[in-house]
């Protein structure tokens, strides 16, 4: 009986929740982890709890009830705060060196390694 | 010749990175958006302590230009700014525009009250939604907008005479 009336008050309150996990509270939340807050940098939205953040959050919530897609809220924000407001930079000609770059330097780094390894073999097998 | 190069190319190094930290100590620290969209969307926004909402180009009459400043009675930088908002008024040709951010309507009437209300219109950002379709990050910050609502200048935390001086000559 004891553990039966437990159960129920855990379900109680994971049902309280069950908003912010799966309703519209969790697409703000989605949304905002991937902003970053502008008056304290480093931080992202949805962690920051200063206006600025706050307010960012009231209107993503605002947005979604009419009707906002994900995408149309972020092209908002960027035409507002300009691209550095996403983490997820945008592929376009600023960030071009920014997305190839690393896979540049994996590449190079992989030939680096693949060329050292096949010269220490070449050298093994001429040592025997 | 090895030591040598290496001795090169050490040296191109450091000198490089030096030049990445002296230039830096100049760079401001906050980070200003460049290539933003300069037009602001006709939005409705309510008049402080009233019910009455009006849009953005509405609130021109004959004015060449329309000044935003956004304020608080809880920012200490506003209250400082405020004398400086003062002679913004004294400047025709101008339409002086105050947005009160989130902000109780009790405390803002008392501020105004004792430092005066210069302002040609009070606007109210109850929560700071407003704000954000102006492009703005908080309070103070004061922008210039012509009669098409597009954003001449911006200026981020309070202003001052040299500032003045430049809305004066917009104005003209």
């Amino acid at each position: 009986m004891k553990s039966l009336k437990l159960i129920l008050f855990l379900l109680f309150f994971t049902f309280l929740n069950l908003n912010n996990v799966f309703g519209e509270n969790a697409k703000v939340d989605e949304i905002s982890k991937n902003l970053r807050c502008l008056i304290c940098q480093g931080q992202s939205v949805y962690d920051s709890q200063s206006e600025f953040a706050l307010s960012v959050k009231t209107l993503i919530s605002n947005k979604l009830e009419a009707g906002s897609s994900e995408k149309d809220i972020y092209d908002f924000l960027k035409s507002k705060y300009g691209d550095w407001i996403v983490y997820d930079p945008e592929f376009n000609n600023y960030t071009l060196v920014l997305w190839i770059l690393p896979l540049f330097l994996f590449i190079f780094g992989g030939f680096l390694i693949a060329r050292k390894v096949i010269i220490n073999r070449e050298k093994n097998e001429t040592y025997k | 010749m090895k030591l040598r190069l290496s001795f090169i190319f050490l040296f191109i190094l450091v000198s490089l990175i030096s030049v990445v930290f002296y230039k830096s100590l100049f760079e401001d620290k906050n980070y200003i958006p460049k290539n933003i969209n300069n037009k602001i969307d006709n939005i409705s926004v309510k008049e402080f302590n009233t019910d009455n909402n009006f849009f953005l180009k509405n609130l021109f009459d004959e004015e060449k230009i329309m000044v935003i400043n956004i304020w608080a009675s809880w920012c200490v930088p506003c209250r400082k700014e405020h004398h400086y908002i003062k002679k913004l008024s004294n400047i025709n040709n101008l339409k002086l525009v105050g947005l009160n951010y989130k902000d109780k309507t009790k405390n803002a009437q008392k501020f105004l009250e004792d430092i005066g209300n210069p302002f040609d219109i009070i606007l109210s950002d109850t929560d700071g939604t407003k704000s954000i379709f102006l492009g703005a990050y908080g309070v103070p910050e004061t922008l210039i907008l012509d009669s098409e609502l597009t954003i001449l200048k911006k200026y981020i935390g309070p202003i001052n005479s040299k500032i003045v001086s430049e809305i004066k000559n917009l104005a003209k």
